[in-house]
């Protein structure tokens, strides 16, 4: 069997370190700590969601549902939202990746983004109609705007998540 | 990729299992917090866990705020200093004569033998940040149960009321704003005495009066305070200003949009006020029919 084109040389990495995933978590729950206002507000990506799917497609071994879960539920404190919302979210954020994370990996960047874009539409959906189920109005549009924003944000984010993988270049090789 | 081999035969359950019971513990949670409103308690453990991080990334706001306000320029400060001095002079001569008006209602309340109405204790608090919930309106101030902030509380800030405590944590208090929708403030009519409820539309600079006859008088300019007849808000504060009043025969009700009057979207020092004293007062009023058979007569 041969592939219809030839496919993306893959890259060997060195092996991610459990730190790093920790870091990488904790840095984006203090980006979506931080004072967003105005439209920075609707425009700024979900990082959490992005970075719990990243790992989930990239390290589905590492990444679990409960470190998802209680992300989430740190998130709805800091919002002020509906308990469990964004633990709903994650959740199903993480078991889309780690489904389709042999898929997603084949791909080079833009195509990977077409299938982020609709995994973070899809949970804005949810967590939409949770808040409909307990009386909220639909927010406008622009409620989508942060979930493109995150999938334009992708392949800088995967760039910079694989930096301290890549192995260094070595020095005897000519 | 992986370097220890994948262990075959003890994997747990399978994702699709896990994604269920996640999910199931999730609408657990949902539905405890939107319908019975219980898990206070984890609610405030969560919020202690995350409050270093909340500090951390607290700090590049106030970082920032520090340098921009270290570049004041002279200009702003002199204009500034005028528009205070200005301000001052104009409160000073109010306040006199709400020194004179205090101590003629003493008088007369005195005659009336009415209770003393007390000056509510308060807590100065500085509003954090806006949530980021898109579905409501809320801001997080940084005083909480350490500080005796309780839920109920009004919130006002220099030019009227912005909402009340809805969520107390340890050190933080979360703020639902009238903007907020579902949230309504009984408010008068200070030019004409009418007594109605004031809802949050859950945009930023709308609110509307609502079931207002359309006979009623309401014009473009009125000035809404709050009416201190739900025990929540204290009478006499300034709440918003009736914007526009459209009146439609085709339907019962006229369309009365307002505008709250406190900073609802600026980053500003906030007053908690203390519990209202007149509890005994509240509940003197409900059995009564006063608002009734005040609407009947106007």
């Amino acid at each position: 069997m041969t592939p219809a084109r030839p496919m993306t040389p893959q890259e060997l990495l060195l092996p991610v370190k459990p730190g790093f995933i920790v870091f990488t978590l904790v840095a984006a729950l203090l980006a979506n700590l931080l004072h967003w206002s105005g439209w920075m507000m609707w425009l700024a990506p979900d990082f959490v969601a992005l970075i719990v799917l990243y790992w989930c497609i990239h390290e589905p071994r590492k990444m679990g549902f409960i470190a998802a879960w209680g992300l989430g539920l740190l998130m709805d404190i800091a919002e002020g939202s509906l308990f469990g919302q964004h633990a709903l979210a994650y959740v199903i954020l993480a078991y889309a990746g780690m489904a389709l994370h042999r898929r997603v990996q084949r791909f080079p960047l833009v195509p990977q983004m077409l299938h982020v874009l609709p995994l973070l539409l899809f949970t804005d959906v949810v967590v939409l109609l949770v808040r409909a189920m307990a009386g909220a109005d639909f927010p406008g549009y622009a409620y989508f705007l942060g979930s493109i924003a995150g999938a334009a944000l992708w392949p800088v984010l995967t760039h910079l998540l694989k930096l301290p993988q890549r192995p260094r270049p070595d020095p005897d090789r000519v | 990729m992986e370097h220890t081999p994948p262990p075959l035969f003890r994997t747990g359950p399978t994702p699709l299992a896990r994604l269920m019971m996640f999910t199931l513990l999730s609408v657990t949670l949902l539905i405890a917090d939107a319908r019975f409103g219980y898990l206070t308690v984890l609610r405030q453990v969560t919020a202690v866990i995350i409050y270093p991080l909340q500090q951390l990334a607290a700090m590049p706001a106030a970082v920032g705020e520090r340098i921009s306000g270290f570049f004041v320029t002279h200009s702003a400060l002199r204009h500034d200093n005028q528009r205070l001095t200005g301000q001052n002079l104009e409160l000073a001569r109010e306040a006199q004569q709400a020194r004179a008006l205090h101590k003629e209602n003493a008088h007369l309340r005195g005659l009336l033998d009415a209770r003393e109405r007390v000056a509510a204790p308060s807590t100065a608090a500085e509003i954090l940040y806006a949530a980021r919930d898109p579905f409501s309106r809320k801001v997080m101030i940084d005083r909480g149960l350490r500080a005796g902030v309780a839920p109920g509380r009004p919130v006002i800030d220099h030019i009227g009321v912005l909402g009340q405590i809805t969520r107390v944590y340890p050190w933080l208090s979360e703020v639902t704003l009238i903007t907020d929708k579902g949230h309504l403030v009984p408010v008068l009519n200070v030019r004409t005495g009418l007594r109605s409820v004031l809802a949050g539309t859950g945009d930023d600079g709308r609110l509307e009066l609502r079931f207002i006859p359309l006979a009623a008088d309401f014009q473009a300019g009125d000035q809404l305070v709050t009416s201190g007849i739900d025990g929540t808000y204290p009478p006499g504060l300034p709440v918003a200003e009736v914007t526009n009043v459209e009146r439609n025969t085709e339907y019962l009700f006229a369309n009365i949009t307002c505008k709250p009057l406190a900073g609802v979207n600026a980053h500003a020092q906030v007053l908690v006020l203390g519990p209202m004293p007149e509890r005994p007062g509240r509940q003197e009023e409900q059995p009564a029919k006063a608002p009734r058979g005040k609407k009947k007569k106007s």
